[in-house]
Order: C-alpha cells, then structure tokens, then sequence
C-alpha cells in the first residue's frame, strides 16, 4: 500500500511537472501541422508567463490574469504568422527572432517582480482541487484530477487535437495544406486563412503553458522562468511524430526525468550507502534526455514518420 | 462529328481575348478557346506557348490581366482555385496534387464541403456513387495509401477527386507524359467515357499522335498567341506540327548502324543498392556497353534509374556488384576520380535544376565547376572559363544574352543544352545522361537527340534514359527494360513494339497468361 502510494505520489509529480511542456508541444504541433515551423514557442511561453503573472500581482484576478497571458502569446504569435504567411519571410529566423523578442520582453517586465510571491487568491483558485467523480477514478483520478485544473485541461487539449486532425473535416484540410499548400490551394481550401489559425491556436496553447507555469506551478517570479521548455517542446514535436497523443508521451517523459532529479537531490540510495550527485548534473538529465530522444527519433524510416512535407516553406501561388 | 455540329452546338467554356503578362514575358496574348461539352479539346502547343498560363487562369490559380471566361453561359472571374471548383472546372495536373501520406479516401474528399465529423462509411459509398454515375470502376482501395500507388493509378485518384467535387469540365496536363502505352490506353477509355456524360474534357499534350488519337478539336497556340482551332478529323500530324512550330520540322531521327567499339566501356554486373526507406533499390543489374553505341534505359519513374546514374558517378554507394570501367573497378571512387576517368553524367531531375548546375551562377561559373577540375593553382583562369562557356553558347546554341548571364533566368531548354554541352564538351569516354528532353519544345528535342548520335559517331558510349518510348525506340541501338531495380530484358529496338516494352516496363516478362496472373495487383484495372 505504502509502495502504491509513493507511486501515485511520483505520477502526480510527473504530471505536474509535465504539463507546461504538453502545452507548448500541441501549440507546436498545430503550427507545424499546417506547415509553419515555429521555434518562438520558447518567446511565447515567456509572453504567456510574464503578462499573467504581472497582471497577478497587481490585480490580483485570476481570470484576468489568464487572459492577459492568453492574449500576450497571441500578439506574439500574430507577429510571427502576419511576417512568415503574409509577407513569406524565413521561418526559421523569424521564429528564433521571437524567442529573443519574447525573452526580451519577459525580462523588462519581470523587473519589479523578480522574488515576489503571487497573492493567495490566485493559488486559491488555481491550484490543486479535487473534481468532483473524476477524482474518484482509480490511479488516473489521483494522478490527473486531484491537481490543478490545467494539468487534466492540458491532456484533454492533446485528445481533443487528436480527434480534430483524424475525424474532422477541417483538420484534415490541416494536414494536406501542411503536407502540400499547392494540392490543398488546388482543391479549395484556403491555405491563408488555416496557417493563420493554426498559428495563433498554436501560440494561444504556449501562452497557456506559460500561465500554468508562473501562475500555478512556480508562484515566484524569476527570470527567463521556462529554462528552455520552450526548446524541450520544440524536441518533443518531433518525439511525438505530430501525434498529439503522443506528445502526452513525450511531455510526461521530460515531467519525469525532471522528478527524478528533484527526488535524487539528497543523493541516490545505494547499498546502504548514499551516492551524493552534483545537482547540475540532476538539473541536466531532462535536457540530456531530449539529445538522446532525438538521436533514437532519426533512425526511424517509416514514412509516416516524416515530418509535414512542407514544414518551413511559404506558399505563393503564383509561384513558378 | 463535323465543324458545323460544333458550330451549332453553345460553347461550354468559352474565353476570350485572355492577356497575361509575367513581368516582361507575355504569356498569353489575346487568346481564345471554345469547348463544348460531350468534347476532348486538345491543346496543342510547345514549350512556353501559353497552354499551361491559360488553364491555369481557367482554373483560378492565375488572373487573367486581360480578357473574359465564360463557364456554362456564366460570365466568371475567379479569384481562387475554389471558385473554378464551384463552377464546375477541375484540374489534374501534370505534377499530381495529392498528398502521399494520407489515403486515396482522404485526398479525394480533401477541401470539400463534407460534414464537419469525417463518417467514413457515407464518404466510401459516395465515391463509391460518384464512380459509377461516370461507369468507373474505382478498381482502388480507398484506405490504401498515396504512395503505395502506382502512377496510373495516382491519376485516377485525381480524376475521381474532381469528379466527386463536381466537375463537368476537366483539364488535363500531359497526362500522359509519364505513363506506360496500357496506362495511357487506360485513361483514353475513362476520358471517353466522360464524354460520353458530357464532360468538357480539355487535355494538354505535345504529342501529336495522342491529339490524333483521342481529341475531337485541337486548338494551337504559339508563343502566347492563338494560331487555330481545327477539327481533329480534318487535319493531320504534319499540319498541326507547322502550326505549332511555324515552320516546317523534320521528324525523323537517323539512325546510323552502330560501329561497336572491340571492348566493352563499361560491364555492370550484379549491382545492387538499398533505397531511401531501406528497401532495395537496385536488386541485381547486368548490362555492358560499348562505345558507339546508346544504350537506352527504359522504364516507369523510379524503377532505379536514379540509383543507376548516381552509382556510377560515384554519389551513392553500392551495396554489392562491381562496374568495371575500361577494365577497371570503379565502385568506390570519388566523384572527381571517376570524372577524371572520362565519364561524364547529365542528369535531368523533374524539377529540371537540381543535380549539376548551380541556378544563382552564371553560364561560366556553371561550365567552370566541372573543368577547372583538371586545371591546378590555386586561381581560377576565369577567361578560359569564358571562352569554354563560348564555345558552348556557340555550339549548342543556347540562346542568352551572354555568357555572364545567370542560369536560373534563361529558360528551362537552355538550361538543358548548357548541362548536356558542358558534359559533352569533357570529351568523355562513357555520357549517362537521364532526361535530356524533359520539358523541351520539339526543335530543342531534335538537337539534343542529333548530339546524342554525334557523340555516338565519334565513338562515345552513350546510356540514354528516357521517357519517350517512340523517341528510345527510334534513337537506340539497344533497349535496356528495368522494372522494379531489375533488368527485365535488353531488346533490338527494331524488333518490338511499344506495347512489348510497356509490358516489361510493368513487370510482365513473356506474354503467357500464368506469368501475367502471378502479378496481377500490379495491373491496373478500370
């Protein structure tokens, strides 16, 4: 009973440590999934997590909060899909472009807030709750829904994006525009209109991450806050295979690296004794993690495997 | 049917006084096109006449600057691919737009106003529907994937996608430019068979005898400009090639008897090479060559032609066999050392730029990659680059500006004539050259071809892969069929007919029934 516990205990961690990351993966998802490669997720994030925690201090409303986070990742993410759709610029600068803009902006505005803690009734509010039935489900009940609400909000998100892309109409226009713009232009689909929207879902979804992650899990303030979780969701768009369920996967994979640092801080039991580890090294095997993730991902030969065969490129129609 | 009856009958699709301009090359110039439904239009033009800009205006993907369309007695303007659709006018083209991972289920409904959830069941039964209204047989699993199929079998994807949103005028471009002789007798039948419902069929072709075959008018363009339309029953391959070419053009290529060097250039024996998926590509290839002699190379795209080329140039690896080069093992060498060995490679990928010129680079530069090779110091000897690069431009006539000009602005058959005159210009013992004619109008096809026999007669060997089975059988001294990465048989190209090779080419060796049964999902069936 007591090992069942220490379990759920560790699963419970995972998710929560998890679920900033599975944010940012769908978001990433979605852009590539209409063919826009997008590696601002890590500036949207940070837009995401500064405004709603600035609006935290100093209004003290959650749900104000939540919008202004929502609403910064969406100018952001307007930027990035106005320059790379409309005007057809690089994706790729354009996208490292917003990483350093969103950094950049994070850290102006985190100035007076560096160290201090949120005011009781965001916590109170976004913190962990047990809902009502759903909490009373074996293993999955503890795990998912006797946390935060983000944390079930984010895996029902993956399912939901899930069923979008492989049951309905749209989503599968999705996909032919992002495996091939010409043969979705060509068949009456409007190619503009879809990577706008998957665009700014995608940002909207990092700037949620981003909420979840100043707001309910950190509740402190410090600078550059994600550590690079915007990077690690970039990796995990290629783990997942754009498969949003997979990303749940992939996303949980990095909670759990991660909880396996924290829980080895004090040193790994080890006959008896206890092998003391530099924390550095801890607070690396996430990162570590990715690399090797990656390394295994590129052996792969399947041709569904392969990414949207138009990632990264801009559509003009009346290109020859 | 005769002129009058279409005299008679209302235009279907009727365009008029259609101007388009690409900055300063003027497409189309005050062109016009008629098309009656129950008709197979065919437009007839070379390279660069226009053909593709005017449908392409017709189905929404360009705007015309100047000029109307009418479509069933409706003045339209559409601004997007969208709108023609909803008119009613669906496009296949040349490049197929379908998705390879997806089904042949999901491309076909891709864009239409399905219901929002995808049931699958109701999407089956009413492709189903839609195919039998048009008596096709879909002869197709509907979950299999894209890239599973066949290219016949792709294009009757494409047909039936159009079909299904609706299209009582369907355009074709060169359908048939990559499709074996039984999958083009194939696709005749289906278009006929819509004429038969209807349909305005318009279909896009260089080839004279295919317009001859199937089409009910032909409408030439030239140069951007509307020559004629004539009734296809009242003309014949020579009038309609001046009317295209505006001057008269000898079809025929000479072929010389071949004068066989006393030892082989090159034997390839057993080679084989694994593909990009890691499934074998090449499962065995024998054949030699002499010199003075082309060998041609003929089979469906991507039968291991590529892989072929690439091993022997030295940029891809093997995994077994050996290809002796004038008595000497040459797998496993570098590029350079096996170019410096006298043998020279052009190859023609579809996108017609990507292997062997560099676009951004001008006409020297591009001729000086591969000589200065054999130069030394450190510095190039760029007037030397210069004259080569005169020398070329005078030679193959290859019309540009100068020799300072950069390559990606010249156009696509210019392109061609300065990739094969700079290879040729190598003096090479052995000239693989894949796709020389891709893209090319008829006069451009013909100098390439007299090249080829020149460097014949001087006592080259030449590997010619191709995809014009007249044109190899015409031009070859030796036939080489590959199907699948295996050499199926080397014919005397006197000696067979079209439909043998195409046989070969699917795969079927020897006519006897048993043979043709063990490979019967490969058929394609309507």
């Amino acid at each position: 009973m007591e090992a069942y516990t220490s379990i759920l205990l560790f699963l419970q961690v995972i998710a929560m440590l998890g679920t900033h990351v599975l944010f940012a993966t769908l978001g990433g998802i979605l852009c590539e999934k209409a063919g826009n490669l997008n590696l601002g997720l890590e500036g949207l994030m940070l837009l995401g997590a500064s405004f709603s925690f600035y609006v935290a201090l100093n209004f003290g409303n959650p749900w104000l909060a939540l919008a202004a986070g929502c609403l910064a990742s969406l100018a952001g993410s307007l930027i990035y899909a106005f320059l790379t759709i409309s005007l057809r610029t690089n994706q790729v600068v354009t996208g490292l472009a917003l990483t350093i803009f969103g950094t950049g902006v994070s850290s102006m505005l985190g100035k007076t807030m560096a160290g201090v803690s949120l005011p009781a009734q965001i916590t109170a509010t976004f913190g962990a709750r047990s809902l009502p039935l759903l909490s009373k489900i074996p293993l999955l009940g503890p795990v998912l829904f006797q946390q935060s609400p983000f944390v079930p909000a984010a895996v029902a998100t993956a399912i939901l994006i899930y069923l979008f892309y492989t049951r309905t109409n749209i989503g599968l226009n999705t996909r032919i525009i992002g495996e091939n713009p010409g043969a979705a232009d060509a068949s009456g689909i409007n190619v503009t209109r879809y990577k706008y929207f998957n665009v700014l879902a995608g940002g909207l979804l990092c700037g949620v991450g981003g909420v979840y992650l100043s707001c309910v899990y950190a509740g402190i303030w410090q600078n550059e806050l994600t550590a690079g979780a915007g990077w690690i969701a970039v990796a995990m768009v290629i783990f997942s295979i754009w498969n949003p369920l997979r990303a749940i996967a992939g996303a949980y994979l990095f909670g759990a690296v991660r909880g396996i640092g924290f829980k080895f801080q004090g040193g790994i039991p080890f006959l008896g004794m206890k092998l003391m580890v530099n924390a550095q090294i801890l607070d690396m095997l996430p990162y570590i993690t990715t690399i090797l993730v990656l390394l295994f991902i590129n052996l792969r030969k399947k041709k569904e495997y392969n990414p949207p065969a138009s990632l990264g490129n801009s559509y003009f129609r009346e290109d020859r | 049917m005769t002129a009058d009856s279409y005299a008679d009958k209302q235009a279907y699709v009727r365009m008029e006084g259609i101007c388009k301009a690409f900055g300063v090359v003027q497409a189309n110039r005050n062109v016009g096109l008629e098309v009656c439904q129950g008709e197979i239009h065919a437009i007839l033009g070379e390279n660069g006449s226009g053909k593709s800009t005017l449908m392409n205006m017709l189905t929404g993907i360009y705007t015309p600057d100047a000029g109307r369309i009418w479509v069933g007695g409706q003045n339209v303007q559409f601004a997007s691919p969208k709108d023609a659709i909803d008119h009613g006018v669906g496009m296949v083209h040349q490049h197929f737009k379908l998705v390879d991972v997806l089904t042949v289920k999901e491309n076909i409904i891709a864009g239409s106003s399905a219901n929002f959830i995808l049931k699958n069941k109701n999407i089956s039964r009413e492709i189903r529907e839609t195919c039998s209204r048009f008596g096709l047989d879909v002869g197709l699993n509907l979950d299999k994937k894209i890239y599973q199929l066949s290219v016949g079998e792709k294009q009757r994807v494409e047909i039936i996608k159009m079909l299904f949103r609706g299209a009582k005028v369907l355009i074709l471009d060169e359908p048939t430019a990559v499709l074996t002789p039984q999958e083009t007798a194939e696709l005749f039948t289906i278009l006929k068979r819509m004429r038969q419902q209807n349909c305005a069929i318009i279909i896009i072709t260089h080839k004279l005898h295919e317009v001859m075959e199937i089409s009910d008018r032909v409408t030439i363009l030239r140069r951007g400009e509307y020559i004629a339309t004539v009734d296809t029953a009242a003309t014949n391959a020579q009038a309609l090639t001046e009317m295209m070419v505006g001057r008269a053009i000898d079809m025929d290529i000479r072929r010389q008897p071949a004068q066989l060097s006393a030892e082989p250039v090159m034997e390839v024996k057993g080679l084989r090479a694994l593909g990009q998926h890691g499934v074998e590509s090449l499962k065995g290839v024998d054949f030699t060559i002499y010199g003075g002699e082309i060998l041609g190379v003929a089979g469906i795209a991507g039968s291991g032609q590529k892989e072929i080329c690439e091993i022997i140039a030295g940029l891809a690896k093997a995994s077994s066999g050996s290809v002796v080069f004038q008595g000497e093992e040459i797998l496993g060498l570098s590029p350079i050392d096996i170019l410096r060995k006298g043998i020279s490679m052009s190859f023609v990928p579809e996108d017609r730029l990507g292997m062997g010129l560099v676009a951004g680079m001008d006409i020297i530069s591009n001729v000086m990659l591969r000589s200065f090779q054999k130069k030394k110091g450190l510095f190039l000897d760029r007037a030397f680059g210069k004259k080569k690069a005169e020398d070329i431009v005078k030679r193959f006539e290859v019309s540009t500006p100068s020799v300072r000009h950069v390559l990606k602005k010249l156009s696509g058959g210019n392109i061609q004539k300065v990739l094969l005159g700079r290879e040729v210009d190598l003096e090479p013992a052995l000239l693989i050259t894949a796709y020389p004619v891709r893209g090319l109008d008829i006069g451009a096809s013909y100098h390439v071809y007299h090249v080829l026999n020149q460097q014949k007669e001087a006592g080259v060997a030449v590997l010619f892969i191709g995809e014009d089975l007249d044109v190899l059988l015409q031009i070859c001294d030796r036939l080489m069929v590959i199907h699948d990465g295996q050499v199926m048989d080397i014919l005397d190209p006197a000696k067979v007919t079209k439909e043998d090779v195409g046989l070969l080419m699917l795969g079927h060796k020897g006519e006897s029934p048993a043979a043709a049964d063990s490979k019967q999902e490969e058929v394609p069936s309507v």
